[in-house]
């Protein structure tokens, strides 16, 4: 698949709306979002709870369609698309990060990591292992790969999700609040990471409520209430690597 | 996602739970362990009761007589002594389907060899007898017309007589006294075993028609007539003929019931073998209610196991899995948890059988059919108490599986 393609955005929404109906009473989540993606950008989204930010990431993800309004992915219209084709979008297109890293628990590093893979067609054994230990390794975890996640520490393991998103070779990683469990070093560590992915021309979309993390990235977008509050360019963009360098040092975290 | 995989998936993960995995699947294995024991011992019962009807002999009618009636008082079949030696003839030139006819006479009789001495049943049959129960010799010969025609006093001995009277020496040419007459042996039967109701077939004495009729119990009646058909083919033909040509002889007008029964192999052996098919179903549809019981027990286990994995089901819808392939993986846990189970069931119901054949004596036999059925129903209790759990599994939407606690 060619993904270096043309001029057409990775993600483009139009008049996104999402009501939600909670007995009576409806709920607008998105009030009409228009926004456009575009390859190789490092997005950070921000807004108080509720503004309609884990909404948009939802909707962006194909885990959710808009009540109204249209989302094209790499010029595909999807939001009329069937929940199997979804799940098929999810797999090939998107990559997630959430959180609480979201690992299968009892499961090694290297099989959590080619989770994705196991609901494609024509991918073997061997092709599948491949990818999984690359995509390891470009994260740093390569000899993590047989341990298990309560083996490994909170950021080696938003580590190994991040490999999981990244197996698929996704149009688009979308990031709900990775550092949001983590302490400051590991969040500064691991936004080298995606500044790093960034830097291969991977397209990137983060949640986060803290400036500081939203600083990582080129582009803030500020939701509230639902609507656009303010799409900008950041200023002063920080590079994790210096950040992490003028850190003071911390003890090694403790592994297993 | 390939089968195979959904397979490693998910015997690993009823792996992960060994102890409520063996809990769950213990419903199914006692469920299927019961069916095949009770199944083993129904078709052991059943196996018994085909071989000695076959042991009857091949294409066998046997008339009986019709029953008295006296004052609207049935007395049942047999008690009148409606058949003659006439008849038995007539049957056996009239009738084109049938291959041999003999009349037959019993008596019981204390019998006394030397030292010895036995109660038994004595036979009065003629030649044919042992052509139509397909009887062979296991030394002497057997007697003749011409010894029924002069009422010889020879006789053809089973083998319990045989084993009672003179243990292992050989009977053939020793005399025997029947109710104190002495009785020449000149052959033993080849054992046939036991009949279907447990009774010893070769306790038996069989002696020329007209000997036992008129010197032992000194009367004119017979007691049935024992034939056989020229072929299976011909079997109800026969029945038939029998009937048309007994009415008639009996004079019976065609408003009347018929003074005798004419019963065929066949309805000896299914009035034998309904009791015992009966009783077989009736064993393996209480087994049948464990399996249920079991079956309950997954779809139970596998409900916790969707609750409990709620994330890890909205984790693998997020990175791609569709609903049928969540179905799939819990539909498939389900299944190889209860085709496990059966499996173990199998195994243990043949173990048990075996036991109870050995401490009760009882035959059991294990067929192949019960395994298979056993195999399948554990399968399909499997499929069916599992589709439940895997499609709410499967319906469950991914964001807010993602965020279940």
């Amino acid at each position: 698949m060619d993904r270096k393609t043309n001029n057409v955005p990775i993600a483009r929404v139009e008049h996104l709306v999402k009501i939600y109906t909670l007995g009576d009473v409806e709920v607008p989540a998105l009030r009409g979002i228009t926004l456009s993606i575009e390859q190789g950008e490092f997005v950070a989204v921000m807004g108080a709870s509720g503004s309609g930010k884990s909404t948009f990431m939802n909707i962006l993800g194909c885990l959710d369609l808009p009540t109204r309004g249209t989302y094209f992915l790499e010029g595909l219209d999807v939001s009329t698309l069937s929940r199997d084709e979804l799940a098929r979008i999810r797999n090939q297109k998107i990559g997630f990060v959430f959180q609480n890293f979201n690992l299968l628990a009892r499961t090694s590093a290297l099989e959590n990591v080619e989770l994705p893979l196991f609901y494609m067609h024509n991918i073997s054994s061997r092709e599948r292992k491949e990818r999984a230990i690359e995509a390891l390794r470009i994260v740093g975890l390569e000899d993590r790969r047989d341990h298990y996640p309560s083996q490994l520490s909170g950021g080696q393991q938003q580590r190994v999700a991040i490999a999981r998103a990244l197996v698929n070779n996704p149009l688009l990683i979308l990031a709900d609040e990775p550092t949001g469990n983590l302490d400051t070093r590991t969040s500064v560590e691991l936004m080298e990471v995606f500044q790093t992915l960034n830097d291969r021309g991977i397209t990137i979309v983060l949640v986060t409520h803290e400036p500081d993390i939203a600083s990582f990235a080129k582009r803030t977008v500020l939701f509230r209430d639902g609507k656009i509050m303010r799409d900008s360019a950041v200023q002063g963009r920080r590079n994790a690597g210096e950040v992490l360098a003028s850190l003071p040092v911390v003890e090694e975290e403790g592994t297993i | 996602m390939n089968l195979l995989n959904v397979f490693r998936v998910a015997s690993r993960s009823l792996g992960r739970n060994k102890m409520r995995s063996f809990l769950t699947i213990l419903g199914i294995i006692i469920g299927v362990a019961a069916v095949i024991a009770m199944m083993a011992i129904g078709e052991g019962a059943q196996h018994n009761i085909q071989q000695s009807i076959a042991s009857l002999g091949t294409n066998v009618l046997i008339v009986f007589p019709g029953s008295t009636s006296s004052g609207g008082v049935r007395m049942g079949a047999g008690t009148a002594a409606t058949l003659t030696l006439e008849d038995a003839d007539a049957i056996a030139k009239q009738c084109p389907a049938i291959l041999a006819v003999t009349p037959i006479v019993r008596a019981g009789a204390q019998v006394v060899a030397g030292e010895q001495n036995w109660s038994t049943a004595v036979w009065g049959a003629t030649p044919t007898y042992f052509t139509i129960r397909d009887w062979p010799l296991s030394s002497g010969l057997y007697f003749t017309d011409q010894d029924n025609r002069s009422q010889a006093k020879v006789c053809v001995i089973g083998q319990t007589v045989a084993q009672n009277l003179f243990g292992d020496a050989n009977p053939v040419g020793s005399v025997i006294r029947i109710r104190k007459l002495p009785f020449k042996v000149i052959g033993v039967l080849a054992p046939k075993g036991q009949s279907a109701n447990g009774q010893d077939l070769d306790d038996i004495i069989v002696a020329p028609f007209l000997t036992v009729q008129r010197k032992i119990l000194g009367t004119t009646n017979i007691g049935t007539i024992l034939a056989s058909a020229r072929s299976s083919a011909l079997i109800n033909e026969a029945q038939n003929e029998i009937t048309e040509l007994l009415r008639v002889r009996h004079r019976i007008p065609s408003w009347g019931d018929n003074d005798f029964t004419v019963r065929t192999q066949t309805e000896i052996a299914n009035a034998a073998e309904s009791t015992s098919r009966i009783m077989t179903i009736l064993l393996a549809s209480i087994a049948s209610v464990s399996l249920i019981v079991g079956g309950i027990g997954i779809m139970n286990i596998m409900l916790v196991s969707v609750t409990e994995r709620t994330r890890e089901i909205g984790i693998r819808m997020a990175v791609g899995a569709r609903s049928r392939d969540v179905l799939y993986q819990f539909l498939i846990e389900a299944t190889v948890l209860s085709v496990f189970g059966g499996i173990i069931g199998i195994i243990l119901g043949m173990i048990t059988s075996e036991v109870v054949s050995q401490l009760a004596g009882w035959p059991v036999l294990v067929s192949p059919f019960s395994v298979l059925l056993a195999f399948l129903f554990s399968m399909a209790v499997g499929i069916f108490f599992g589709f439940y759990p895997a499609r709410k599994a499967a319906l469950l939407n991914p964001i807010e599986a993602l965020r279940y606690e």
